[in-house]
């Protein structure tokens, strides 16, 4: 893509000896629509302040441009931020929180350079005839959208936007994610947005990185995050995933539950233990005399355009989605597809996830219905999948 | 429901009604009432005598007023930056002396500032002049000041530790160095404070009469003064001390009406 715009280098950020961040090494590009992504207390907001400048990294460096700007304090950068709670001025009406930036730059602005600028962003975010409007009588998604244009209007490089869509319902989240997009694209600047929502991420970013304790664990297109996550954090917070232990006798052979599949990976040493990730859309239910496998069915749900459907294999329990329904009780079998598999190296989160075992209490942590902003920060141990 | 919970409020109603207004109205009838009996505005053409009384009274009022503010502003925001077990301690250690009588507390400061007192004594040491600060306007300033800068502090301490520090950092994030921040967010914000700790040192600053014995040593009169002097002294005229009274309330009451355009809409709370 086009060029390097910010860098941070070996960042280490310690909150009275609790490490957030573990030698943190990024880069952003200019113009692109980048996503951190992560459980609450993984570190992602911490980075964000670090870029807007609310926060030095205890160890390392900030770099804007080839710039060392650690010490430039916020109102110096060339960053604007949109926050979690908009943070909208209550004493200012919309005309006036817009336009804030603006009165703020030397040498002065004219008032009417002032007015056509806020008119024009207002326009952008289709807010058009709210000038004199008290921002306590805007919507939540009207207030949004303030705080984007009074970001926007100072034409920052980067727009840092910190969970910005998590008050809002489910529709007006999905309406909002297509219309950040559109003015990323329509303003030619680099978006720096941070969520826990793994959904918004993919279908909003040019590039995912996904943190956990303070650590990147990933960094990818969000296809590329999705079909070949690294390891079980990965694979289980990005999506639904069954992960079970398995070994690579050969290239393009995966075994597991000792039985092997054809699969598409390879560059493994032979018999190596890996971790292999089935998403549960990737498996056919089959009747019990065609499986490859064979296994109980536990629990059966509708979600609408599928059933969630809880098989036992052995005592593994796997999620598998289906449009067929299932008695529960019923032996079934399945098949998978060699595209189906997706192998990994064993990493520090192997036998951690991927097993649904106790799957509702996962989906409610994943599924984020009830995300309450503000009981968000700072418990890491909240983070997605406790389960075992 | 709602009647149930109007009972609740009769004790209070009651209470207003014989405490407060009650005592209101026989200010007003006494104020317009001569010493001889029947209806008269005599007490008010009499009061003339005592324009400099109410020029004295409200002169410093308003200097203690605006000390407290220029002193108070910035200890309030202090208090509110800090965390927030420091903040508990700090506002504790801060109103400590207010537990104490302040008639002893006012006393404490004249046995400092009075010719043989300790500031004067810790000055001979250095063999410096004493200085001559009991019994002026400053030293009722002095005692004005210390007494009521609570009062300053804590309304405007309340306001600003309610803002909620992403308004400062929205503001630096947008250009505003830290007098920006201040001028244009962290002060209109913290107006409401401010409004209310103004009527709480103003109101008192007004119509004390111990401050300005003690610390005036009698020299400097002022309304609370005068007014006493009606009902208690040797001046005894109750009619003429409702009327000054009367008359105090109104320019009380007009000053905070005033002060009132300067915050709009909700801002306005200071009660009156």
């Amino acid at each position: 893509m086009s060029k390097e715009l910010i860098r941070l280098s070996n960042c280490t950020m310690a909150f009275d000896d609790e490490i957030v961040l573990n030698n943190l090494n990024i880069y952003f590009n200019d113009q692109e629509f980048l996503t951190l992504l992560g459980p609450s207390g993984c570190g992602k907001t911490t980075t964000l302040r670090i870029i807007g400048g609310f926060l030095v990294p205890t160890k390392g460096d900030v770099f804007f441009d080839g710039v060392r700007i650690n010490d430039v304090p916020p109102y110096k950068r060339q960053v604007n931020t949109v926050f979690q709670k908009y943070a909208l001025f209550p004493h200012l009406n919309v005309f006036d929180n817009i336009a804030f930036g603006l009165k703020l730059i030397k040498p002065r602005l004219s008032k009417s350079e002032i007015e056509r600028r806020v008119t024009e962003m207002l326009e952008v975010v289709s807010l058009r005839g709210f000038e004199h409007r008290n921002v306590s009588q805007l919507s939540g998604g009207q207030q949004q959208r303030v705080a984007i244009a009074r970001a926007l209007v100072n034409q920052p490089k980067v727009l840092l936007l910190d969970e910005p869509l998590g008050a809002l319902d489910m529709r007006l989240r999905k309406d909002m994610q297509q219309e950040l997009k559109r003015i990323q694209q329509a303003m030619g600047i680099t978006f720096i947005y941070v969520t826990h929502d793994q959904e918004e991420a993919l279908a909003m970013s040019d590039t995912v990185v996904v943190m956990n304790e303070g650590v990147i664990q990933q960094i990818g297109t969000p296809e590329k995050i999705y079909n070949e996550p690294k390891n079980a954090f990965v694979a289980d917070f990005i999506g639904e995933s069954n992960i079970v232990d398995g070994t690579m006798p050969a290239d393009n052979v995966v075994e597991i539950f000792g039985r092997r599949f054809k699969c598409l990976d390879s560059g493994f040493a032979p018999g190596e233990p890996v971790d292999v990730v089935i998403r549960p859309e990737d498996v056919d239910i089959v009747d019990a005399r065609d499986g490859r496998l064979c296994g109980t069915v536990v629990s059966i749900t509708f979600k609408g355009m599928f059933y969630d459907i809880i098989v036992d294999f052995k005592g593994f329990k796997w999620l598998i989605q289906s449009t067929d329904y299932c008695a529960p009780g019923s032996y079934i079998g399945i098949k998978i597809d060699p595209d189906g598999f997706h192998v990994m190296k064993k990493s520090k989160y192997s036998g951690m996830f991927g097993d649904y075992s106790s799957y509702s209490a996962e989906y409610d942590e994943i599924g984020d219905a009830e995300y309450d902003p503000d009981s968000q920060p700072e418990d890491p141990g909240e983070a997605a999948g406790d389960e075992d | 429901m709602r009647t149930k919970t109007h009972l609740f409020s009769i004790p209070y109603i009651v209470w207003m009604a014989f405490f407060v207004v009650a005592p209101v109205i026989i200010v007003l009838v006494y104020a317009f009432t001569s010493p001889a009996g029947g209806f008269s505005t005599e007490n008010f053409q009499n009061m003339t005598d005592y324009l400099g009384v109410f020029g004295r009274s409200f002169w410093l009022a308003f200097l203690s007023t605006v000390l407290c503010l220029a002193l108070g502003y910035p200890l309030a925001f202090v208090l509110s930056r800090e965390r927030s077990h420091h903040q508990r301690i700090l506002v504790m250690l801060f109103m400590l002396p207010m537990w104490m009588n302040m008639l002893l507390r006012t006393y404490a400061w004249l046995s400092i500032i009075e010719n043989t007192g300790l500031l004067n004594q810790f000055l001979a040491i250095f063999g410096l002049k004493p200085l001559a600060i009991a019994n002026t306007q400053g030293a009722i300033i002095l005692g004005m000041v210390y007494n009521f800068l609570p009062f300053m502090v804590l309304p405007i301490y309340s306001v600003l530790s309610k803002i909620d520090n992403s308004y400062i950092e929205a503001a630096q994030d947008l250009g505003a160095h830290p007098g920006g921040v201040f001028r244009r967010v962290l002060l209109p914000l913290s107006l409401p404070g401010v409004l209310s700790g103004i009527t709480m040192v103003f109101v008192p600053a007004v119509s004390t009469f111990v401050i300005s014995r003690i610390m005036g040593g009698s020299k400097f009169m002022l309304l609370g003064d005068l007014i006493e002097m009606q009902f208690l002294g040797a001046a005894y005229n109750p009619y003429l001390g409702s009327a000054i009274a009367f008359v105090m309330m109104i320019i009380v009451m007009v000053c905070m009406l005033l002060m009132n355009k300067f915050g709009s809409g909700d801002e306005q709370v200071v009660a009156l």
